[in-house]
């Protein structure tokens, strides 16, 4: 992989992050945590590995994403900001009245979003409906969902990961967040999922194991995704939640809480380095 | 009235093998059960275009939504109760707030399918469905009206439930009848009350207005195969016209047809309500006759509702 492509990645992950510690600070309320595990996953998709036209954002030929862990919302209006498809200024009105930035993604108010999401456990169905359109209109997209690990004990998703593995649905690439934490705490704790590749491997997918903020394995498994045949791929991520602002990093607390103003100063200090914070 | 009897899930059945050859978008999808819900009509003739999701209704609505992103008409079918029951956050969610382009098509509504009993009865579908914004709610009557809610929900853009009966039932409707989505239909005209209905006892109503000519009462009878929109403009006519109302449904008393009747009427012209419906209680086996009259869901019912509303009327 080429370091220049990495590097310059790095450069927006970086603002990312800022945008996701800055919008939940304005906001009062949101979800830093599990925004901050995913950034170099989506942040690779958007800038790197999708094809797709911010200033037509219906365009036919686009591939689809589906935010499915929904409160990651302001991971994706970032990456979505930075990539062209809305000024980076209106980030701040994330879950204010009136703004297209609502506390879950809403496709009414933010059009060029696939669909609305938030319920958990939904996404991966809606990618494998698209998916299935594809193939039956001959069109070559690709179908990537972002699924949290918590989100993964949601019944409905090993309904959906049995109809793509059925239906041979190698357009969709599934992609699972593991940073081990939900709300109420450690992932096994609450609810074990492990031995999670196995699972998916049980259910006839093609597993892809990977470190989550490691932007070359990022970028190696969306292609080794793409190359693989007769099979839908799952990326299994490997992440830290909170990643890049130390005291929210490992820490479920901070999946769904805002932090203060002294604390966005921390955090941007880290983000940026030391004295860099604004 | 009538010597032709089919069940409503025939009319989908017939609606689904003519959608097939006349919109390539439509597709099919259903939960195994599709030899009951007749979807296999349409999986015979267009297998491309049909998808068996296995027992998972939560998914097979999931797959729908997105095959409506990817242009296509799903209908989503299998019994009304596991639609509007287990899938009814994902109706809600990822369909209705997105005001995607799915047709949900629950079968064996109401106590039509009984000797399955209980569990498989949906006595609250309309309810649950009704509350959802963006949807609509379409209950034909007979197999006939049945075959044209079909084409007809194919035709408009958005979300539609659409209700049908396991059993057989009169055919009682003629295809050169009209139909359109949020329009009720005058079947008989009456001066005293207005018996409005919907489903397979609207045939029941009919039954009635003829029990209660005799008895010298003269009862309107509406079909109002479309719960939501509701055709207001119908409901306070008779309202107007007749002064006295009874709402005759395969479904609980609470939520459904006769709910939104009430909810119209006490916005606009109140007038004495009577409602015919299963009243607060889960079914049981037995044949649909038994049940009907264990819970109140014939003709003489319909009767008594209209003459205890005229003596509030009164």
């Amino acid at each position: 992989m080429n370091r220049h492509c990495i590097d310059s990645l790095a450069t927006v992950g970086r603002e990312v992050r800022a945008d996701i510690v800055r919008m939940t600070a304005a906001a009062g309320s949101g979800h830093p945590g599990g925004s901050l595990s995913a950034v170099e996953l989506l942040t690779a998709l958007y800038f790197k590995v999708m094809r797709h036209r911010p200033t037509e954002p219906k365009w036919p030929g686009r591939d689809r994403f589906i935010l499915s862990k929904g409160h990651a919302c302001p991971l994706l209006y970032s990456v979505m900001a930075r990539s062209g498809y809305l000024p980076v200024e209106e980030l701040t009105s994330l879950r204010k009245f009136g703004s297209c930035l609502q506390g879950h993604p809403s496709c009414l108010a933010l059009p060029a979003l696939e669909v609305s999401s938030g319920s958990l456990g939904q996404g991966l169905s809606i990618a494998n409906g698209l998916a299935l359109a594809a193939k039956m209109n001959g069109q070559e997209f690709r179908v990537y969902c972002l699924m949290g690990d918590g989100e993964l004990q949601e019944g409905q998703v090993w309904e959906a990961a049995m109809s793509s593995a059925h239906y041979k649905l190698d357009n969709v690439c599934a992609i699972v967040d593991y940073n081990g934490l939900q709300i109420d705490g450690d992932v096994e704790k609450v609810m074990g999922l492990a031995p999670l590749a196995e699972k998916w491997r049980a259910f006839n997918w093609h597993v892809v194991e990977i470190d989550g903020h490691d932007y070359a394995q990022v970028l190696d498994a969306y292609e080794e995704a793409a190359r693989t045949g007769g099979m839908p791929t799952v990326i299994i991520a490997r992440t830290v939640k909170g990643k890049g602002v130390s005291f929210m990093e490992n820490a479920a607390g901070w999946h769904g809480k805002a932090p203060g103003e002294d604390e966005l100063k921390r955090a941007l200090d880290e983000i940026y380095g030391k004295g860099l914070g604004q | 009235m009538s010597d032709k009897m089919l069940p409503t899930r025939d009319g989908y059945g017939h609606g689904l093998v003519e959608l097939g050859a006349v919109n390539p978008e439509v597709v099919v999808l259903d939960a195994d059960l599709a030899k009951s819900t007749r979807s296999d009509w349409f999986a015979a003739k267009y297998p491309d275009r049909f998808f068996d999701m296995g027992i998972a209704e939560q998914d097979m609505v999931g797959t729908a939504a997105g095959l409506a992103l990817g242009g296509k008409i799903p209908f989503a079918t299998t019994y009304g109760v596991f639609l509007a029951g287990r899938a009814w956050d994902q109706i809600r969610t990822t369909v209705c707030y997105a005001n995607l382009n799915v047709k949900i098509a629950g079968n064996h509504g109401g106590i039509s399918v009984g000797a399955d009993g209980a569990t498989h009865q949906a006595l609250e579908d309309i309810a649950l469905m009704r509350v959802l914004p963006n949807m609509r709610v379409i209950v034909p009557c007979d197999a006939v009206e049945a075959k044209k809610a079909t084409l007809a929900a194919a035709a408009v853009h958005g979300p539609c439930f659409l209700r049908f009966a396991r059993e057989a039932t009169p055919v009682f409707t003629a295809e050169g009848d009209g139909f359109e989505i949020g329009k009720a239909i005058t079947l008989r005209e009456g001066t005293d009350a207005t018996i409005i209905a919907c489903g397979p006892i609207v045939y029941e109503a009919l039954l009635a207005h003829e029990t209660l000519k005799a008895k010298g009462i003269s009862a309107r009878v509406v079909n109002m195969h479309t719960v939501k929109p509701l055709d207001e403009a119908a409901v306070l006519k008779a309202a107007a016209e007749t002064g006295a109302i009874v709402t005759a449904e395969e479904h609980q008393i609470y939520g459904g047809l006769g709910g939104a009747v009430a909810e119209a009427l006490v916005r606009h012209m109140p007038v004495p309500v009577a409602m015919v419906g299963v009243r607060d209680t889960f079914g049981e086996s037995g044949t649909p006759e038994e049940l009907a009259a264990r819970y109140g869901l014939t003709a003489t019912d319909i009767v008594a509702a209209v003459v205890e509303a005229l003596e509030r009327k009164q």
